[in-house]
């Protein structure tokens, strides 16, 4: 009988420092792991300016933006109309062309393949767009996908115009 | 070892014990029997091997933003100090546990010492330990080197100097050591090659440690072979891993104070300024941990005489178990050796102190004296104590020692038949 | 024994941390209450403003700080401007950039995610334009002076006439603080050389305090943190190491019992 409590207390004592340890040891990994993380100089580099005022009509800049590349393309007439005739229905990824370039003559986006990361080339595939190499994803004029592997539409980052002449990306 | 014949219970559990006896391994070390006197002495073994795992963690993790290049390597650490999220918690803690790592291994080294743990049987193990001890000092040279710092530049020119006064091929030794006339680019990078390296041979080294270890089992504070299993031990968990559990937390809260509030007290405010080849700092000065063999080394006037003195003073030890001529382990049955031990103790302190001061004067002196002192304990005292001291009686198991002689002891036998 | 063998060591351990510690020559230097000292020390945030004004009209001149950015300036455990002031401090800065398209370096104002701009484009210059004496990066230079912050306020105050006897070259100034007391910068400050926005009085004591509050933080950003941290830290360790001895006794207790 005297035995009997002492135990119950003891397994108490016992979860109780097992917990407070375990909480501790889950607090010690965190900071390892965060180490990995982007780092505060790196957050700090979140914008970039782009002068555009030399791209001419039909042709594309690529600039870079935290690592990866930016496609500018100032879109002419035809590939405009192009891209807003789309139907929705034909898309992989419906999205709007009004809703990716919202000055329709100049298209910014991320220049990576949704597939696995390859930078797509300018002026080829089968719908006048862009083509990925890697694995044949096709992208039309509004930088959407239209053929092959890649699930998503090549993605527009956040920019603005900050005067007629310069893009201000992130 | 008595768990030869262990089974595990589960049908798949002896399916993989069979062809890898890892679950063997496991219950040899949780039911290794261990001699339940162990004072907490005992406990800067577990303290050491959370060091090395605590150092190779966050060595690793500092490993991923430092730039091991004579233009980058300091502005990489400032990087990791501001901007690496917890990369300041991360650094302090891997600079400071190289001295926690230093201050448990001397414990360590000293608990053998006062014990007797070096003895037959157990020469191997301590042979391995001191080759650790070479490592970890090997280890912690590279490391301060690597942020580039005054410190780290001139430490690193001084320490390497060393191998001039090798006669001949002396001047050649340095200049392949450092990869051009002077340290410079290609020392760093090769430093912090073998700054990665070591942490991992001194790990496979701790294995071996361990193993030897669970040959003849542990020493013990009396210092008499007792039988295991039997009443005199205990098994290693969860009686050992729980007392060492807690003497490591004592040792965190130390650890802890200076990660948090000291962070820079144990280094050397030089080394907050680039490495400069034109400027030496005024006063050159080691870490703490090499204090002591960096006065032997200066107290010798002759360049390679004074290397060579140094080299041995660690490699003496090496030979300790045979220089130790006793029967009798522990010198707490060892009066005069007891005496000695704590002599040697404020000797290998008072090199230290005189490491950190200058080389001159009575400083000079007193660590002349000192040094001569180290050598005569091992090469003179040591062997001719085993033969001269009278010991005391040793008994006969460590139950003995725990109650015999005291008024308690019938108390206790009154207490334990009442129990039973 | 067991206690003077503990003893013994703890007091070694420290004896060998102060010996190293103090093994420059002693210095008495002046004292203040420094506000980010103890468990809990926490920047004064008014003083690492003014000290950040006493920097940049003053020391910036000469010194550089090229491992801060202007961003450091607004955030947590800083001086913590606005993100509007900080920006605009940054933009009252020229950059240099580039190449752009045409390969060209062009000057643009500075931005957040900028290093503190240098006032010489590298080392030799610097000491070229200060009578070959190089004015230290203050990116850390508390941390990389053995008295620290003491120092550093010190060193501002210290200026004197030379003791008869002491001769100085030009361009050579007596500072009863300095290491072989003589400094090739000319006493930095002056009393109302800056006017602080807050109305605080620019004497020189005052904005020595300041600029070493200043550089305090430029040297160990995270100090604040480290010390929040740190307390948790401690009293979780000590609450884990209360329990642990708990359970080890109730566990040893077994083995007693069987003795």
């Amino acid at each position: 009988m005297s035995d009997k409590k002492p135990k119950k207390r003891r397994d108490f004592l016992f979860t109780a420092t097992t917990a407070v340890g375990a909480v501790g040891a889950a607090a010690v990994v965190w900071p390892m792991v965060d180490q990995m993380n982007p780092d505060a100089s790196v957050k700090a580099l979140a914008s970039t300016e782009v002068d555009v005022s030399s791209v001419k009509p039909g042709n594309t800049i690529t600039v870079l933006w935290r690592g990866k590349p930016v496609f500018i393309r100032r879109r002419t007439q035809e590939e405009i109309d192009e891209a807003r005739s789309v139907k929705m229905e034909e898309l992989i990824h419906p999205e709007k062309d009004e809703d990716r370039a919202k000055n329709p003559e100049w298209l910014v986006m991320l220049g990576v393949c949704t597939h696995l990361g390859c930078v797509p080339l300018n002026d080829k595939g089968d719908y006048n767009g862009w083509f990925c190499p890697c694995h044949g994803s096709h992208y039309d004029t509004s930088g959407r996908i239209r053929k092959g592997p890649a699930p998503w539409n090549m993605e527009v980052p956040k920019y603005e115009f900050v005067n007629a002449n310069t893009i201000k990306i992130g | 070892m008595s768990d030869h014949d262990y089974q595990p219970k589960s049908k798949v559990g002896q399916w993989f014990n069979d062809r890898l006896p890892l679950l063997t391994l496991a219950n040899h070390l949780t039911d290794y029997p261990t001699p339940k006197n162990l004072n907490y002495w005992w406990t800067f073994g577990g303290i050491l091997t959370f060091c090395l795992i605590t150092q190779i963690i966050t060595g690793l993790t500092l490993a991923m933003h430092y730039i091991a290049h004579a233009d980058m390597a300091f502005e990489s650490v400032e990087h990791i100090m501001r901007d690496v999220n917890y990369g300041w918690l991360i650094r302090y803690i891997h600079a400071n546990g190289a001295s926690m790592f230093f201050l448990a291994v001397y414990i360590h080294i000293f608990r053998s010492l006062f014990y007797g743990s070096y003895k037959a049987p157990r020469e191997i193990i301590w042979i391995i330990g001191i080759v650790i001890y070479l490592l970890m000092m090997a280890a912690a040279f590279m490391g301060y080197v690597l942020p580039w710092g005054q410190m780290s530049f001139w430490g690193a020119t001084v320490i390497t100097n060393l191998f001039s006064a090798i006669p001949l091929v002396g001047e050649g030794i340095v200049t392949w050591l450092w990869g051009g006339y002077s340290v410079d680019n290609p020392t760093l990078t090769r430093f912090f090659t073998l700054h990665y390296l070591i942490p991992f041979l001194i790990a496979g080294l701790v294995i071996l440690h361990i193993w030897a270890l669970h040959v003849p089992g542990n020493n013990n504070p009396v210092g008499i072979d007792i039988k295991k299993p039997s009443k005199d031990t205990v098994p290693f968990h969860p009686y050992i891993v729980i007392k060492d559990g807690f003497a490591l937390l004592m040792f965190m809260i130390v650890f802890a104070f200076f990660v948090f509030y000291t962070p820079n007290i144990l280094g050397h405010a030089d080394n907050y300024i680039e490495a400069n080849p034109m400027v030496t700092p005024a006063h050159i000065v080691p870490e703490w941990y090499l204090l002591p063999f960096y006065a032997i080394l200066r107290s010798v006037p002759d360049k390679l005489l004074g290397v060579i003195a140094m080299l041995s003073a660690i490699l003496i030890l090496a030979a300790l178990p045979w220089l130790d001529t006793s029967k009798i382990r522990s010198a707490v049955f060892r009066p005069l050796y007891k005496q000695f031990y704590w002599i040697l103790v404020a000797d290998v302190l008072i090199l230290g102190y005189m490491g950190a001061m200058p080389a001159e004067g009575l400083y000079l002196l007193i660590a002349r004296v000192a040094t001569a002192y180290y050598f005569l304990h091992f090469l003179v005292i040591l062997p001719v104590l085993g033969f001269k001291e009278r010991t005391l009686p040793v008994p006969l198991s460590i139950t003995e020692p725990i109650l015999g002689g005291s008024p308690n002891l019938e108390a206790a036998k009154h207490t334990e038949s009442k129990i039973k | 024994m067991k206690k003077l063998f503990k003893l013994i060591l703890i007091l070694s351990f420290f004896s060998l941390i102060s010996a190293q510690t103090f093994a420059a020559e002693k210095v008495d230097y002046l004292k203040t209450d420094w506000s980010f000292k103890g468990l809990f020390g926490k920047f004064d945030r008014a003083a690492l403003q003014r000290g950040y004004q006493v920097y940049t009209e003053v020391c910036a001149s000469c010194h550089s700080m090229k491992y801060l950015s202007y961003r450091n300036l607004s955030e947590e455990g800083g001086p913590e401007f606005s993100e509007a002031a900080a920006k605009a401090i940054a933009a009252s800065f020229e950059v240099t950039d580039g190449p752009n398209a045409d390969g060209e370096m062009f000057t643009r104002p500075g931005k957040l995610s900028d290093k503190f701009v240098m006032p010489y484009d590298n080392v030799k210059a610097a000491q070229a334009a200060n009578g070959g004496a190089y004015p230290p990066d203050m990116s850390v230079l508390v941390k990389a002076r053995g008295g620290g912050v003491d120092y550093i306020y010190s060193l501002l105050q210290g200026y004197q006439d030379p003791p008869s006897g002491v001769t100085l070259d030009d361009g050579v100034y007596y500072n009863k603080y300095m290491y072989g007391n003589k400094i090739r910068m000319a006493a930095p400050l002056s009393d109302g050389i800056v006017e602080y926005g807050d109305g605080t009085n620019a004497s020189v004591e005052q904005m020595s305090k300041d600029v070493t509050t200043f550089l305090m933080w430029a040297a160990e950003p995270h100090l604040e943190a480290r010390h929040q941290m740190g307390f948790k830290a401690i009293v979780y360790l000590i609450i884990l190491t209360i329990l642990v001895y708990f359970s080890m006794k109730k566990i040893w207790s077994r083995v007693e019992s069987e003795v």
